[in-house]
C-alpha cells in the first residue's frame, strides 16, 4: 500500500520565544473557566491509568462534571500498575548536577531528536511537581535512613534522578491517582464506569462530543455525551500479540478516533525493551519485563564463542563477552533501551545467544552480590528476583538471569498539539495514547513521568481554554445514532461470521508477522512482504473468525475479536510508516540505514519531522502530513553512548 | 501432560451454576495456569461452546484482576502468589483441579469465574486517601519520613486489591484489605490528619456493604499474594477504637 502527501501541519499552540518560559506564558494565556460554570461542563475521560486517573481526579477537583471509563473491573487495575522501575524528575536531590535543562536534554537526545522541544521542556519542568504531589498523596517512595527520598540511575542518563518504590513504582503511583479519583467519586464530581469499553467517538458539528461504549457485563451499547473527550487509553504494543502489556491493552479507542478524523503520528515508533524473560513456548500469552533498574547492578554478557553451551558458571571470565561494556564504555550496561535491545539481537543472530533456541543473553548479578552482599541485592531487587524464579524455575542469586528483548511501549499515537488537542476539536489525548514527548525512543522511567505530567498538570491547565467556549449545546440525534449503529453493526457482524478460527489465533499470527517484519529491525523487503500479507490476513479474519455467544452478555471472545479487528488495520499503517521512513532513528531501525558499527543512522535532512497520518478508508492509501521539527535549544547530533 | 479440570460454570448472576469437567491435553510444565485455561478456551470456542469467563489482565501478579479458588484455596497452591503466577509444573496431572470463583456475599458472581468486586472500590471511596489538591503540595523533602514508617507503609501499600482475603475468610470479611490501606496511609506523617476518621468510615462502609466481621482467623494473610501481615488489622482496630474515644 502506498500513501499520498498532504498539507504540512503546524503546532500552533506552543508560544514562540524563549523555551524556558513557554509553558508559563501558555498557562497565563490560556483562558480560565469560572468555577460556577465548570460544573455545567462535562468531560469524558477514557482510561484510568496514570494519565487518565490523574486527569479525571484533577478535573473533578476543579469542579468539572467528569465521566470516567475503563475496561477493567476497577480503575485501580489499569496497566500503569505494572511499571516497575521508577519515575524521573529533575529534583537534583542527589546533588549530581541534574537540572530541568539536563532532563530536557537527555530526553530529546534519548528520543533520537524526533520529539518537540517545547513539549519535552515542559515535561522536564513539571517533573518536579509530580514528585511533590505524589509524596503528599502518600506514595511510599524509597527513602534513605535520614528520611529523605532515595533515587537511582536509569538508562540514557548519567545522573541519579529516578524515584522509585522498590520494583512497584507504577503500582504505587497508580494507587495514588486512583485514591485521588476515589475521593472525587465520593465527592460526586466523577462518575466511574468500570467494565465499560469505548467503541466509538461521537463527532458532531466538527467537535468531539462523546463516546459510544459497551457495558462489558450486560452488553448494553450506550452513548455518553460531553463537551470534551479525553483519551488516556495507553499504547498499542499488543499489535505484536506478545508484549509486556496487559492482555487487555488495545488500540480500539485511539484507532476508532483515528477513523473519525484524528491524525495518527509516528505509528512505527515502538519500543523493544531489552530485559524481558525469554519466550518459553507456543502457548505463551504475554511476556514479563524485568525492570531496567536491574541494569544498574547486573552485567550483561554472552559467551565469546558461538555455540558455547556450557552452563554459565563454567564459562571462565576471559571467555565471556560483556558486550555492552565493551561497545559502550561510558554508559556500559546503562545504554538506552533501543541500543541494548539491538545489541542483544546482534549477538544472538551471531549464534552467541544462550538458553533454549539461543534467544537470550545473561544478566549476571554475581559481581553485585559479591560487592554489596546478598541482602543488599535482595533489598533492591528482591521482588524481581522472586518473579523471575517463579516463571523460569531458576534462582537468579545462583545462576545469571536469561533475558531477551520484548515489545514494551509505543512512542507513536494520536497526534496532539502543545495543548494536547488532537486534530478533532474537543478531543484531547494524554499519556502513552498520544505521540508527543518521547520521539523515536522513550527513556526508562519517563512513561510514568509523562502520564502524570499530562494528567495532573498539563491537561487541567489547558483544557479550560477550549471549554471556555462551552457548553456546546445539544448534539444532533443523527450523530449519535450513526455512531451507535456503526458499533451495533460491528458487534452483529463479528457474531454472525461463525467461521473456524478463534480471534486469538488471528492475533497470534498477526503478532508473529509484525515481530518478524516490523519489529526490532525493519527492511524494505520485509515491510513490503508485511504489507502484502496483512490485508489478506484481515480479509481472512472477516471470513473465518468464530465468536461464540451473544452481544447481550459478558463475552470476552467478542471483546477480543473487536480489538484484533482494529490491530489488523493499525498494523498496516505501522508498516506504511516504517517503510516510508527510510532512516533509522531510536526504536525504528531500518537495516538499510546503519553505520559501519551497526548503529542507527539518522537522516535529518529528510526526516526531521513527525509523520501524522490521515485515515482515508480501510486498505486505502493514507495521507501523510508533515510536522517539521525545529531544534533551537539542542543541536541534533549523532547520538553516542560510547 | 493431560489435566482434568472441574470448572464452575454459571451463565449469569441469577443463574444456577455447577461444576463441569473438562480434559486439557498438551499442557507443558512451563505453561502458566491461565495459559492452560487459554488452551481450554480456544478449544471450547472452536467447538461452538462458550469459553470459561475469568478475569485477568497484566499476568504478572500486580494488577489484581485474576483470582480463583483452586482446590478450595484462593490463588491456589503457591505461597504469596496470584493465580496468574502459577505454573503447571506446580500441579500433579494425576489429580483433578477444581476451579471456582471467589465466594462472598458482597462479591456476586457475574459469570463463571468472574465476580463483581466493586464493593472494594466503595470501601476506598469512603476514605482510603489523603485529601490533597493537585498542585498544592509542598516540596517532597519538606517532610522527612522515618525509614521504619516508610517501610511499614510500603509493606501495606503492596496490596493489589484482588479480594483473595475476603474469599478465604470464613466470615467473608474485608478487614485485611481495609487494614492494608489504613496502615499504608496511617503510618505516614501525611496521613495523620485523617487517620482516625479514615479508619472509622472505611470500617463502617465495609460493614454496610455486607462484608463479615473479623475474628482474626488469619486465613486472609495466609493466601494474600503480597503477604500483607495480620498486624495491619491490629493497627486498624487501634485506630477505630481511638476514633471512638476521640469522638472522630
Amino acid at each position: 500500500m502506498s500513501y499520498r502527501e498532504g498539507d504540512p501541519i503546524a503546532d500552533t499552540r506552543a508560544p514562540a520565544g524563549p523555551l524556558e518560559t513557554r509553558w508559563e506564558r501558555r498557562r497565563f494565556a490560556a483562558r480560565l473557566v469560572n468555577p460556577a460554570n465548570r460544573r455545567k461542563l462535562t468531560v469524558v475521560v477514557v482510561g484510568t491509568g496514570l494519565a487518565g486517573g490523574s486527569a479525571a481526579a484533577t478535573l473533578g477537583e476543579l469542579g468539572y462534571n467528569v465521566l470516567s471509563f475503563c475496561y477493567q473491573d476497577s480503575p485501580r487495575r489499569a496497566h500503569s500498575i505494572a511499571a516497575q522501575g521508577g519515575i524521573n524528575a529533575a529534583k537534583n536531590y542527589a546533588g549530581d548536577g541534574d537540572s530541568v535543562h539536563r532532563l530536557f536534554h537527555d530526553t530529546i537526545k534519548g528520543g533520537d531528536f524526533r520529539s518537540r522541544e517545547s513539549n519535552v521542556h515542559r515535561l522536564a519542568e513539571v517533573s518536579t511537581s509530580i514528585i511533590d504531589q505524589c509524596v503528599a498523596q502518600g506514595v511510599p517512595f524509597a527513602r534513605e535512613y535520614g528520611g529523605l527520598l532515595d533515587t537511582r540511575s536509569f538508562g540514557g542518563a548519567q545522573v541519579s534522578r529516578t524515584f522509585y518504590a522498590r520494583g512497584q513504582t507504577g503500582q504505587q503511583l497508580l494507587l495514588g491517582a486512583y485514591q485521588a479519583l476515589a475521593r472525587q467519586i465520593h465527592a460526586g464530581t466523577v462518575r466511574s464506569h468500570p467494565r465499560t469499553e469505548m467503541l466509538d467517538l461521537v463527532v458532531a458539528d466538527g467537535r468531539a462530543r462523546g463516546v459510544v461504549v459497551r457495558d462489558l457485563v450486560t452488553g448494553e451499547i450506550s452513548t455518553h455525551l460531553a463537551d470534551a473527550v479525553v483519551l488516556a487509553t495507553g499504547g498499542y504494543g499488543n499489535v505484536f500479540h506478545l508484549s509486556t502489556n496487559a492482555k487487555g491493552c488495545n488500540t480500539t479507542a485511539i484507532w476508532r478516533a483515528h477513523k473519525r478524523g484524528a491524525l495518527f503520528a509516528n505509528p512505527c515508533y515502538t519500543q523493544i525493551h531489552p530485559t524481558c524473560i525469554p519466550v518459553s513456548g507456543d502457548h505463551q500469552s504475554k511476556l514479563t519485563l524485568m525492570s531496567e533498574s536491574l541494569r544498574n547492578d547486573g552485567r550483561v554478557w554472552v559467551p565469546v564463542q558461538a555455540g558455547d553451551d556450557r552452563p554459565p558458571n563454567r564459562i571462565p571470565e576471559d571467555e565471556r563477552d560483556y558486550y555492552l561494556e565493551r561497545m559502550y564504555p561510558s554508559f556500559g550496561n546503562l545504554v538506552p533501551r533501543d541500543i541494548a535491545s539491538r545489541a542483544a539481537k546482534a549477538v544472538c543472530d551471531a549464534g552467541r545467544g544462550v538458553g533454549p533456541g539461543g534467544l537470550g543473553v545473561y544478566l549476571d548479578f554475581a559481581d553485585a552480590i559479591e560487592r554489596l552482599g546478598r541482602a543488599s541485592v535482595a533489598a533492591r531487587y528482591g521482588n524481581l528476583f522472586e518473579m523471575y524464579q517463579r516463571i523460569t524455575d531458576e534462582d537468579p542469586y545462583q545462576v545469571p538471569m536469561r533475558i531477551y528483548p520484548a515489545v514494551h511501549y509505543t512512542m507513536g499515537g494520536l497526534w496532539v498539539d502543545y495543548d494536547l488537542r488532537a486534530t478533532i476539536p474537543g478531543l484531547f489525548v494524554i499519556g502513552e495514547a498520544n505521540f508527543s514527548d518521547h520521539g523515536a525512543n522513550r527513556l526508562g522511567a519517563s512513561a510514568l513521568m509523562q502520564g502524570l505530567a499530562d494528567g495532573y498538570f498539563v491537561l487541567p491547565a489547558v483544557i479550560g481554554d477550549y471549554l471556555a467556549d462551552g457548553p456546546f449545546g445539544p448534539v444532533g440525534a443523527d450523530a449519535v445514532s450513526e455512531a451507535e449503529s456503526a458499533v451495533r453493526d460491528l458487534v452483529t457482524t463479528l457474531l454472525s461470521i461463525d467461521g473456524d478460527r478463534t480471534p486469538e489465533s488471528f492475533h497470534r499470527e498477526l503478532g508473529r508477522l509484525m515481530w518478524d517484519l516490523c519489529g526490532m529491525e525493519r527492511s524494505e523487503e520485509g515491510l513490503h512482504k508485511a504489507l502484502d500479507r496483512i490485508p489478506s490476513l484481515r480479509e481472512e479474519f472477516w471470513r473465518r473468525v468464530k465468536v461464540t455467544g451473544s452481544g447481550a452478555e459478558l463475552n470476552q471472545a467478542l471483546e477480543k475479536a473487536g480489538r484484533v479487528a482494529d490491530f489488523l488495520e493499525l498494523a498496516e499503517l505501522m508498516c506504511v510508516d516504517a517503510l516510508h521512513r527510510t532512516e533509522s532513528c531510536g526504536g525504528h531501525f531500518r537495516v538499510e540505514s546503519q553505520t559501519a558499527d551497526g548503529d542507527a543512522r539518522r537522516d535529518d535532512d529528510h526526516f526531521a519531522y513527525v509523520a501524522a497520518w490521515e485515515f482515508t478508508g480501510v486498505g486505502e492509501p493514507p495521507v501523510l502530513h508533515h510536522e517539521h521539527l525545529r531544534f533551537e535549544a539542542v543541536r541534533p547530533t549523532v547520538r553516542s553512548y560510547k | 501432560m493431560k489435566y482434568t479440570l472441574r470448572v464452575w460454570r454459571q451463565t449469569g448472576p441469577t443463574a444456577t451454576g455447577s461444576l463441569v469437567e473438562y480434559e486439557v491435553d498438551d499442557v507443558t510444565p512451563d505453561m502458566s495456569f491461565l495459559e492452560m485455561l487459554d488452551v481450554l478456551n480456544e478449544r471450547l470456542q472452536l467447538a461452538g461452546d462458550a469459553p470459561v469467563a475469568f478475569d485477568h489482565d497484566c499476568r504478572e501478579g500486580i494488577c489484581g484482576a485474576c483470582g480463583v479458588m483452586i482446590d478450595g484455596v484462593a490463588h491456589g497452591p503457591g505461597k504469596a502468589t496470584t493465580t496468574c503466577q502459577l505454573h503447571m509444573r506446580q500441579f500433579d496431572p494425576a489429580r483433578p483441579i477444581v476451579i471456582e470463583p471467589w465466594r462472598a456475599a458482597p462479591f456476586p458472581v457475574v459469570r463463571d469465574l468472574v465476580v463483581d468486586r466493586s464493593a472494594l472500590d466503595r470501601v476506598i471511596e469512603a476514605g482510603g486517601y489523603i485529601s490533597t489538591r493537585t498542585g498544592a503540595a509542598p516540596d517532597a523533602h519538606a517532610l522527612p519520613v522515618a525509614k521504619p514508617d516508610a517501610d511499614t507503609a510500603f509493606e501495606a501499600a503492596a496490596c493489589i486489591g484482588c479480594g483473595a482475603c475476603v474469599a478465604a475468610c470464613p466470615n467473608g470479611s474485608s478487614m485485611l484489605f481495609t487494614a492494608a490501606k489504613t496502615t499504608h496511609l496511617g503510618a505516614l506523617p501525611q496521613g495523620q490528619p485523617e487517620r482516625f476518621t479514615r479508619a472509622r468510615t472505611m470500617v463502617e462502609t465495609q460493614d454496610d456493604l455486607g462484608f463479615g466481621g473479623c475474628t482474626l482467623t488469619g486465613e486472609c494473610t495466609a493466601v494474600c499474594p503480597k503477604g500483607i501481615p495480620l498486624s495491619t488489622i491490629a493497627r486498624l482496630n487501634h485506630d477505630v477504637l481511638t476514633a471512638a474515644m476521640r469522638g472522630d
